[in-house]
């Protein structure tokens, strides 16, 4: 028995991280996410069987930071390559990490076959409205009004369109298992998005099927707030556009 | 109330300020000192006030936070003992 | 199955590339190289393998770009527009040192073209076709036979090399049938391992594939090694086929369907006394120039007849340096010259 208190460790890095630095800006919810991911493929045990997709864009080393097999894909066709991956060897877990330029808007051809299929991937969708790595551009989810380099003047939605949501198209299909929307604003957010990640990532390693876990993220860079700021525009405003929850479970 | 005590990894920390927003307890502070990156590291500026509830750590988007928690079962309370501390599975 | 089967040029790859280990297929319908992919989809699920119709050309290479990295034998297929759309894929292949093996049964072309056989597609195919400072190893079957049999090679040689290995054949290959004697069927479990694959980081470090690098020098250095591989295969992989090369006067240069039909030209000239002789270059890249070159010493002129406007003309011209004279006979937009119409031109340099 202890002679005074007894010291655990209540949050640690996960495991299934490696020692690199995120080359993400400061404040950016991409980080964050990256740890749940790491922290769900510890809890489910499936690290030495798991390979990562990294996108073209902010996430485009991905592939580095997991200590897991990693690829990175052309611009809007990660979900293919997990597509290629998971046929070759289902015995793989795949990951397919995308942002909104890559899924939404290059690659929605990719991201809508590859659910309507119910591939038995988990598809990591960060929707941060806003083309980061290149500058700070019109997203396909970009807001209504929003600025962006593109758009100086805001999303002027009758020559631009709307803010799509990818949540609920995909969620009109048969097939997948799995379709949620989360956010990261708060630290009750940040939990119910990490038991989202865990009960994807799970529904592949038990067979379940396709699922595509949405995850409104900031850019305080892009949008131009401070961190904390950006947090209360998604709890304020994003959310508003998309909202939050489950939109499919079949597991 | 346990004790708790929050480690900053300073090359990591990009001194966004999230942590100091969430912490409940005003345990962290965003300090005018520097890493080699050139961003201002946070500091644990009141460590008596921290409880280990890590919801700083829950919320860096760098990992550049660990946390401990020591709950005092019998004698004496120990403030600091989370040099060698067992992992929480 | 029988070893010795009547196929089309398209049934002789599909089958060939299955009996070389292939295993993983991802294709979209284009003519006329259908019958690849409908193949496909009766064959490789008896053995094991993963087929699928992709939802466009794009999403097919990219599926193979997966596929690829973890380590399984990896195919796809399309025509010349089909073929545009992989480019970028086959660039990220080439640049993440992936082995997959691409056939391009070539259509009339540009744009929409025609479904009629061309060779348009050679400076495509050899000197890039996608972005960056990258080869393909390229085949070139004549016969339905040679289809079978360079299927089996291009899986060996890219996986050997680690380079994307792309066969070129057109409609008319695609689509004739004749009697192929079928190489041997071959365990995939029996190939040499791929230590480099996405298979999970069990008991080792990760493996990653990428074709990604910032920093300059690091980037410069992986294209140094990949060209000190290029000059390894053009050093040892270079395949062609002579005929009645001893005593020409005139060369023949031609490939694919067109080097088929410059064999019945030779074969004709020769019942006539004319003096006419056929180099076919098996690989378009690496392409034969040493041995051209060679030839182009002792003939009057080197005759490069292609369904094109004059693409591999540039490699010949190339390998014969001005030694001789170097004309050019060519069709475009499906149109092929008959043997009468080559053999009349052979004579006009004879």
């Amino acid at each position: 028995m202890p002679e005074a208190g007894t010291v655990t460790k209540v949050f640690a890095r996960p495991r299934s991280l490696t020692d690199k630095h995120f080359t993400y800006c400061p404040g950016c919810d991409h980080g964050l996410l990256t740890r749940i991911i790491a922290g769900a493929i510890d809890k489910l045990g499936v690290q030495e069987r798991t390979v990562i997709i990294a996108p073209v864009g902010c996430a485009v080393f991905a592939y580095e930071w997991f200590r897991c097999d990693g690829i990175q894909a052309a611009h809007g066709r990660a979900v293919a390559v997990a597509t290629g991956l998971k046929r070759a060897n289902p015995h793989l877990i795949v990951i397919s990490y995308q942002g909104d330029g890559d899924l939404a808007a290059i690659g929605t051809a990719e991201t809508v076959h590859a659910a309507n299929r119910g591939e038995a991937v988990t598809v990591i969708f960060v929707n941060n409205q806003i083309y980061g790595m290149t500058g700070g551009q019109m997203a396909p989810t970009t807001l209504a009004g929003q600025r962006a380099t593109s758009c100086p003047e805001g999303r002027d939605v009758r020559t631009m369109g709307y803010p799509l949501p990818v949540a609920e198209m995909i969620a009109t299909l048969a097939a997948p298992a799995y379709v949620t929307r989360q956010s990261l604003h708060d630290p009750r957010h940040v939990a119910q998005a990490t038991k989202a990640v865990e009960k994807a990532l799970r529904y592949q390693v038990e067979g379940v099927g396709y699922s595509l876990v949405e995850v409104l993220a900031t850019c305080p860079t892009g949008w131009k707030m401070p961190p904390a700021v950006a947090h209360q525009h998604v709890a304020d405003v994003a959310t508003g556009t998309f909202p939050l929850g489950d939109l499919v479970d079949r597991g | 109330m346990p004790n708790g005590k929050v480690v900053v990894d300073r090359e990591r920390c990009k001194g966004c300020g999230l942590c100091v927003g969430v912490c409940p307890f005003g345990v962290l502070e965003l300090s005018a000192t520097y890493n080699s990156s050139g961003y201002p590291v946070v500091a644990v500026a009141h460590p008596e006030k921290c409880t280990g509830c890590a919801l700083c750590a829950l919320t860096c988007p760098d990992v550049a936070l660990e946390v401990y928690r020591e709950r005092a079962v019998a004698g004496p309370k120990v403030g600091s003992s989370a040099e060698s501390p067992t992992e929480h599975r | 199955m029988a070893d010795r089967q009547l196929m089309t040029g398209n049934e002789a790859m599909a089958e060939g590339a299955i009996r070389a280990g292939c295993r993983a297929y991802f294709g979209y319908p284009i003519t006329p190289q259908n019958e690849i992919l409908e193949y496909m989809a009766v064959h490789l699920p008896k053995v094991g393998g993963a087929f699928l119709q992709a939802e466009s050309e794009v999403a097919a290479i990219n599926m193979c770009y997966g596929a690829a990295a973890a380590g399984v034998r990896t195919m796809t297929s399309s025509s010349s527009p089909g073929v545009s759309l992989k480019m970028e894929g086959i660039s990220y292949l080439a640049g993440a040192d992936l082995p997959c093996v691409i056939l391009n049964v070539a259509r009339g072309g540009p744009g929409l073209g025609n479904i009629a056989p061309a060779q348009g597609d050679y400076f495509q195919a050899t000197k890039g076709g996608g972005h960056g400072d990258y080869r393909l190893i390229v085949l070139a079957p004549s016969t339905a036979q040679e289809a079978a049999e360079l299927a089996g090679l291009a899986f060996d040689l890219s996986d050997q090399y680690r380079v994307p290995a792309l066969i070129l054949a057109d409609g008319m290959l695609g689509q004739m049938m004749e009697p192929v004697a079928l190489p041997a069927q071959r365990d995939p479990a029996s190939l040499p391992p791929k230590p480099w694959a996405l298979t999970g980081a069990k008991g080792r470090e990760p493996n990653y594939i990428a074709s990604f690098a910032l920093d300059p020098t690091v980037l410069r250095d992986l294209n140094l090694r990949r060209q000190a591989r290029y000059r390894e295969i053009e050093a040892r992989e270079v395949r062609w086929e002579e005929t009645a090369t001893e005593d020409a006067e005139v060369l023949l240069v031609a490939y694919g369907t067109m080097g088929r039909i410059a064999k019945t030209v030779v074969r004709r000239g020769r019942d006539e006394g004319v003096k006419v002789g056929l180099l076919r270059p098996i690989t378009l890249w690496p392409f034969p120039y040493a041995p051209l070159r060679a030839l182009a010493e002792r003939v009057r002129a080197v005759l490069t007849v292609e369904l094109s406007a004059g693409q591999m003309w540039e490699d010949v011209r190339l390998a014969v340096e001005g030694r001789c004279p170097t004309p050019f006979y060519g069709e475009m937009g499906g149109v092929v010259p008959t043997p009468s119409e080559i053999l009349r031109e052979v004579k006009r340099h004879a």
